[in-house]
């Protein structure tokens, strides 16, 4: 098992009633977590549009996540 | 340079920075809280960053447009927080020897700063709901 910290922005903010939470999970990808999340607190936004972001750098969906990682779900961008 | 900011964007300020003996064009884009969006009233935008990355990235993008065209200087800033209708959300200043660079540097840097930087608004609309959007 792994430690991640997750911060959310925007509407995944709002669908989980939360800025930030720090889990438990089992050694596994971006996708893997985001699916779980997804699931648990019915997002509305398909992971096609959204991006995955590690330690502040943009990474695949395939990244596999360590223990420690800073994650954050990066849904479309509307800056401007 | 790109910076995410909590503040009033000061224009000349950043035109200050573009500045420069060899430049003989200049040119920015300024981006506004306007009171209507996809038919709706507007009444005010929430705008959020996610700070390191929207920074990290926003670089990246002024190193690009340094990169592609023949500029002498970029300033680049976007406000975060509760703007009102007319406040300056964004502005992309750029210097050059000759204003075709100057022009086609500023519209990359907007274009690319508006798909690509974790920034969000919210907007509040007339009948009183608000919602993040992500087109």
């Amino acid at each position: 098992m792994i430690h991640v910290h997750l911060r959310y922005f925007a509407s995944f903010a709002e669908a989980t009633g939360r800025d930030a939470e720090t889990l438990m999970i089992d050694h596994q990808d971006g996708a893997a977590l985001f699916a779980t999340l997804s699931a648990r607190f019915q997002f509305r936004m398909p992971m096609a549009r959204v991006r995955l972001a590690v330690n502040d750098h943009f990474v695949d969906w395939t990244h596999r996540l360590q223990d420690g990682d800073h994650v954050v779900f990066i849904p479309p961008v509307s800056g401007g | 340079m790109f910076r995410v900011t909590d503040q009033p964007i000061q224009p000349d300020a950043l035109r200050a920075l573009c500045r420069h003996d060899a430049a003989g064009g200049f040119c920015s884009f300024e981006g506004w809280v306007r009171n209507h969006h996809a038919g709706k009233s507007v009444l005010a935008l929430d705008y959020q960053a996610y700070r390191e990355l929207a920074e990290a990235e926003g670089q990246r993008i002024v190193a690009e447009a340094m990169a592609q065209f023949p500029v002498q200087a970029i300033a680049a800033e976007h406000r975060i927080g509760s703007l009102q209708i007319g406040d300056l959300a964004v502005y992309v200043g750029v210097s050059a020897a000759h204003r075709d660079a100057a022009f086609a540097a500023c519209r990359y840097l907007i274009d690319e700063i508006k798909k690509r930087v974790p920034i969000w608004k919210r907007e509040h609309d007339a009948s009183g709901s608000s919602e993040w959007l992500h087109p």
